[in-house]
């Protein structure tokens, strides 16, 4: 029991220094931050959501920056359009995320493992080779928008302090309804499925229903982090769908721990601020960055929240086993 | 009406025919051995029982219900029980987890998002009651990996009974046990056979002669010899194939 009250009290302080940073921060004149921080937050969403996929459903996608995009390019194409409620756009990239999730998942999960990966990869080149070739919203280019999303005709959801708080409210409501669904009846057959798939399919489980819906929910979390990437950055680019963000996506979950949603968002900061004062330091960060990944791959096993909570992130709430570890 | 019933299963590997026309029946309160020599497609049959494997004809009926086309989850929904012969339980789960998890599927819709399952009482209780039955109960909290091999051929029965099967697939579940184990096994199988109706593969002829009430002799794929154990026993197809007695 103790495990779990370090690792909620861990995120218990990371969620109270987020909510304190907009008040202290822009007393110690450091603004900047907090854009810093709202980028780490979406970053920290849709991590979550892939986390959801990989680490309780050992589902390995290559392709969950598609989904980011598709809810940052629904907005901003309902945006274009004359939407400006937030709620309205909201619902409109959960619900093309979705249905997009609902098709290109029946398919991708007629197979596992690395053709799963593939697949999803494909599919993911697919939107970004879609999105730069929509010439009315950009192309290549992107699209800069030059209205934003209102609340109802207000402007909470805009300037820098109160969209803050917006994103930050979305990344709890997120962490924690994952959680839930983690150890909900559905999260234990998704895990049931993700160890043995054979076994959970004789106990009377449907695995494709299962690993399709959770492929589904996940796929529409991301959206919503794309939906406020677009708020934050009024900008849209194809880049957002690149193959690479699908990467970062995969690093982050893997370098923060598998199957804890904690883990996701560590990995999120760990990633912005390595980037951030790596970058400040030396323009070749990445020189820096690639090794740092090595190290941290061979020596915390289990992740960052291993590490920072070594009884929390038991190797049991990993992978499903290798045929090595069975050997052992 | 039978229980199961079987008829003209033919299943090939490629050129190779690994079921034969294979017909079998088991009344409600039976429990139906099927014996051969390694190879012979006893795992093979299960398999296309459980709907892990298609059979490419004949028809399987359980219960009345034509389940040949049916997938595995479906015909689990359907009433159908299986253990199998190499141990495969959930390792990252606990043994209480383990079985809880079949209480589930028979207990209500399983997408429920939000409640925490591990402190549903009705699932916990269920599962629980099943451990009770195996003489488990003490083991309810350890890891399913932590586990001998003797206490998970025992989970995966639990497992099977958890579902509250109507109809139960057994592939070998004394394989691996020591004496003592074994004979507990057998008495709980002795004890469940009349509630609950059972296919049986095993090797153990204690096992068989203490539960079976019909035996079947699978030999390259063919049922070779069926009837009553004594009957089969004293069967000159059945020692041949046992005593590697060709019977010419």
């Amino acid at each position: 029991m103790i495990r779990v009250d370090r690792s909620f009290l861990l995120m218990a302080l990371i969620f109270a220094l987020l909510f304190a940073a907009p008040f202290v921060l822009p007393l110690i004149g450091q603004t900047y931050i907090l854009s810093l921080l709202i980028k780490a937050m979406l970053l920290a969403i849709a991590a979550i959501s892939l986390d959801l996929l990989i680490g309780q459903g050992g589902m390995i996608s290559l392709g969950h920056a598609a989904f980011v995009a598709i809810g940052a390019y629904a907005a901003a194409i309902g945006l274009e359009s004359g939407i400006e409620n937030i709620l309205v756009l909201l619902l409109l990239a959960l619900l093309v995320s979705g249905l997009f999730a609902l098709i290109t998942g029946a398919l991708a999960l007629r197979t596992s493992g690395v053709y799963f990966l593939m697949i999803t990869l494909a599919f993911g080149q697919m939107i970004y080779f879609t999105l730069t070739s929509l010439a009315p919203y950009g192309g290549d280019d992107g699209l800069t928008l030059w209205s934003m999303a209102t609340f109802f005709g207000s402007d909470v959801v805009q300037s820098g302090g109160q969209l803050y708080l917006v994103v930050l409210l979305t990344l709890l409501l997120v962490w924690w309804g994952v959680h839930r669904l983690g150890n909900s009846r559905f999260g234990r057959v998704l895990r049931a499925a993700r160890d043995n798939p054979e076994r959970t399919e004789i106990i009377g489980f449907s695995v494709f229903r299962y690993r399709l819906t959770a492929y589904v929910i996940a796929g529409m979390i991301a959206a919503v982090s794309g939906l406020l990437t677009m708020q934050h950055a009024e900008f849209v680019s194809p880049s957002l769908a690149a193959w690479q963000r699908s990467g970062d996506l995969l690093v982050v979950v893997v370098l923060g721990g598998l199957g804890t949603r904690s883990g996701a968002l560590l990995g999120a900061f760990f990633l912005v601020i390595v980037e951030e004062v790596l970058g400040s330091f030396i323009h070749e960060w990445r020189l820096i960055y690639g090794p740092l990944l090595v190290l941290l791959a061979l020596h915390a096993k289990g992740g960052l929240s291993h590490l920072l909570l070594p009884v929390a992130a038991p190797a049991r709430t990993g992978m499903p086993r290798t045929s090595e570890d069975n050997a052992s | 009406m039978n229980a199961l019933e079987i008829r003209n299963l033919n299943k090939y590997f490629g050129a190779l025919h690994v079921s034969r026309n294979i017909s079998l029946s088991v009344p409600e309160g039976q429990c139906h051995a099927l014996i051969g020599p390694n190879g012979a497609g006893k795992t093979t049959l299960i398999h296309q029982i459980s709907g892990v494997l298609h059979a490419d004809a004949g028809e399987i009926v359980l219960a009345g219900q034509d389940i040949t086309t049916r997938k595995t989850w479906q015909r689990a929904q359907a009433g159908l029980g299986r253990t199998f012969q190499l141990t495969s339980v959930l390792p990252s789960f606990s043994v209480l987890e383990n079985v809880a998890l079949a209480v589930q599927a028979r207990s209500g819709s399983s997408f429920r998002f939000f409640r925490p399952a591990a402190r549903e009482k009705d699932l916990n209780e269920a599962a629980m009651e099943t451990l009770e039955r195996l003489n488990m109960a003490d083991r309810a909290h350890v890891p399913a990996d932590d586990l001998s091999h003797g206490e998970r051929r025992l989970l995966e029965l639990a497992i099977a009974l958890a579902g509250a099967p109507g109809f139960l697939l057994l592939d070998e579940p004394m394989a691996g046990l020591g004496r003592v184990e074994s004979a507990m096994l057998i008495d709980i199988l002795a004890d469940l056979r009349r509630t609950i109706p059972m296919l049986l593969v095993e090797h153990d002829m204690d096992a068989i002669f203490q539960l079976a009430d019909t035996v079947s002799v699978l030999v390259d794929g063919q049922i070779v010899a069926q009837g009553a154990p004594e009957d089969v026993r004293n069967d000159p197809a059945a020692r041949a194939a046992y005593l590697g007695d060709s019977g010419q």
